[in-house]
């Protein structure tokens, strides 16, 4: 049987035309086919999931399994009662499967988890918010179906956006007006379009054509050099446009289906400073973390009140989001950096806002400022990037070696 | 109930705007940040007696101060 990734080949994009065109003719007259849309599920899943990788694919479905009976019994549980420490365990056992399939390389060498399959992490970050939700009351009802299909919902499987269980489950049932649809589509297909001049254009020319040559060359100078610096720089465009990319075709696809999947980015290289960047890039990550972890744990420390300064219950906020963010990436050295180095940022740049609003008179505001502040956190997030590319562990390698 | 929710963001954001303009959005302006609409949820509980969980909190819902008034109000009613 043929196996294919999502979103890599042509053929792929013509199968997902294909599936889309019923899906497409039954929205325009203001219907929704779910039933088609299970099936085109199932289909998308055995193309990604079976032939070779069909160990993933009962990894998979072990996994859905067993995590919906979690989720269905903590349901029914919060029905009845709700104490902090069964939450607590709920969540816990719902995220042991994601740290054991991140923990196994680090330990084997490399190897990967017998349980693991692509996209594990973005179905456990959806099923955590469902956990947390039930536990606030704000899921009301738990629909197996429904909940199913938020799960393996097949245009973000792989590497999201990562959707909330109430927003898919609004745009699932809605019957769209036609002339609301309409724009839709156009949507869909012009974010697809866009995400092929992304992808296979730009990240192209990056990823495949620059930086191999950029990379041999830094590595054959060894230490700091341009090249390097080159590298930072080709590096972080390529992994901008290949995710953004990416991003396109499974926000497009969403839209085409009727289903409005959050945007991942929105301009992240014109962020003026650290936090802002947050707010752009990879942004239904980073809001998963801000809305389940930051803020809960914010929220915790001060009604509890635990810590007295706001300012250090802030900074151990971000502190725990970034680690957090950094041991998820994966369980190398470079990963755990790249979070501490994100979560200093981001105290620093805190820091200096406070500065600015006491001084608000004093600091000079102008076009140049502005473009500094752009100038400054582009440089900071691409060295960033640079660490996250793991580039200097192969360069400490190399240099060891040799 | 309207001057108190002002007053609140007034503390939390350390700004006048929020009196001036109701509809300035708190969050794309940088004047409530994440840490500051813990800081509020916990206030409007203490002080007006309404009790959101933090799903609860869509910010596309809290982003104006006259959002947060309305917001306020029909959680009391």
């Amino acid at each position: 049987m043929i196996n294919m990734q999502p979103y890599q080949n042509p053929t792929y994009f013509l199968f997902i035309t294909l599936a889309l065109i019923p899906i497409i003719i039954a929205n325009l007259y203001e219907k929704k086919l779910h039933w088609y849309q299970s099936i085109s599920t199932v289909a998308f899943l055995l193309l990604s999931f079976g032939g070779i990788k069909w160990h993933q694919g009962i990894a998979l479905i072990i996994y859905v399994v067993l995590e919906v009976i979690l989720i269905k019994i903590y349901y029914e549980y919060r029905k009845r009662a709700n104490v902090s420490w069964i939450f607590y365990i709920a969540v816990i056992v719902a995220i042991i499967p994601l740290v054991i399939v991140k923990i196994t390389p680090a330990v084997y060498g490399g190897k990967a988890s017998i349980i693991g399959f692509l996209g594990i992490s973005y179905i456990t970050f959806k099923i955590v918010g469902m956990i947390m939700e039930i536990r606030d009351g704000a899921i009301k009802e738990f629909k197996l179906r429904q909940t199913v299909e938020f799960l393996l919902f097949f245009p973000t499987i792989s590497s999201g956006p990562i959707d909330r269980y109430r927003r898919f489950l609004g745009d699932y049932d809605k019957k769209l007006p036609q002339k609301k649809y309409l724009d839709m589509l156009e949507k869909g297909v012009w974010y697809i379009f866009l995400g092929f001049v992304y992808k296979f254009f730009i990240a192209y020319f990056f990823g495949t054509i620059l930086l191999p040559q950029v990379g041999q060359n830094a590595l054959a100078h060894g230490g700091i050099s341009w090249w390097l610096v080159a590298y930072m720089y080709v590096y972080s465009m390529d992994l901008f446009f290949d995710f953004a990319g990416y991003s396109l075709f499974a926000v497009g696809t969403s839209y085409i289906m009727g289903i409005a999947t959050p945007m991942n980015f929105n301009k992240p290289f014109s962020a003026p400073n650290i936090k802002e960047f947050w707010n752009r890039w990879h942004m239904t990550l980073s809001f998963w973390f801000r809305d389940y972890i930051y803020m809960r744990l914010v929220f915790f420390i001060m009604k509890k009140k635990l810590i007295k300064s706001k300012i250090t219950i802030a900074n151990l906020g971000y502190l725990t989001l970034f680690l957090i963010m950094g041991f998820w990436h994966g369980v190398t050295w470079y990963y755990i950096v790249y979070g501490l180095f994100h979560a200093c940022a981001i105290i620093i740049c805190d820091m200096w806002l406070r500065f600015k609003k006491k001084h608000r008179d004093q600091i000079p505001s102008n076009r140049f400022t502005k473009m500094f502040a752009v100038f400054l956190t582009f440089n900071i997030v691409c060295f960033s990037f640079l660490i996250f590319s793991g580039f200097l562990n192969t360069m400490l390698v190399h240099h060891i070696m040799k | 109930m309207k001057e108190q929710i002002i007053e609140i963001l007034q503390d939390l954001t350390g700004s006048e705007e929020v009196a001036k303009n109701l509809d300035v959005n708190l969050f794309d302006t940088g004047l409530l940040d994440s840490m500051a609409t813990v800081q509020l949820l916990l206030e409007l509980q203490s002080q007006c007696n309404i009790d959101v969980p933090v799903s609860e909190f869509e910010r596309s819902e809290w982003e104006t101060p006259n959002k947060i008034i309305a917001k306020v109000e029909s959680l009391q009613a």
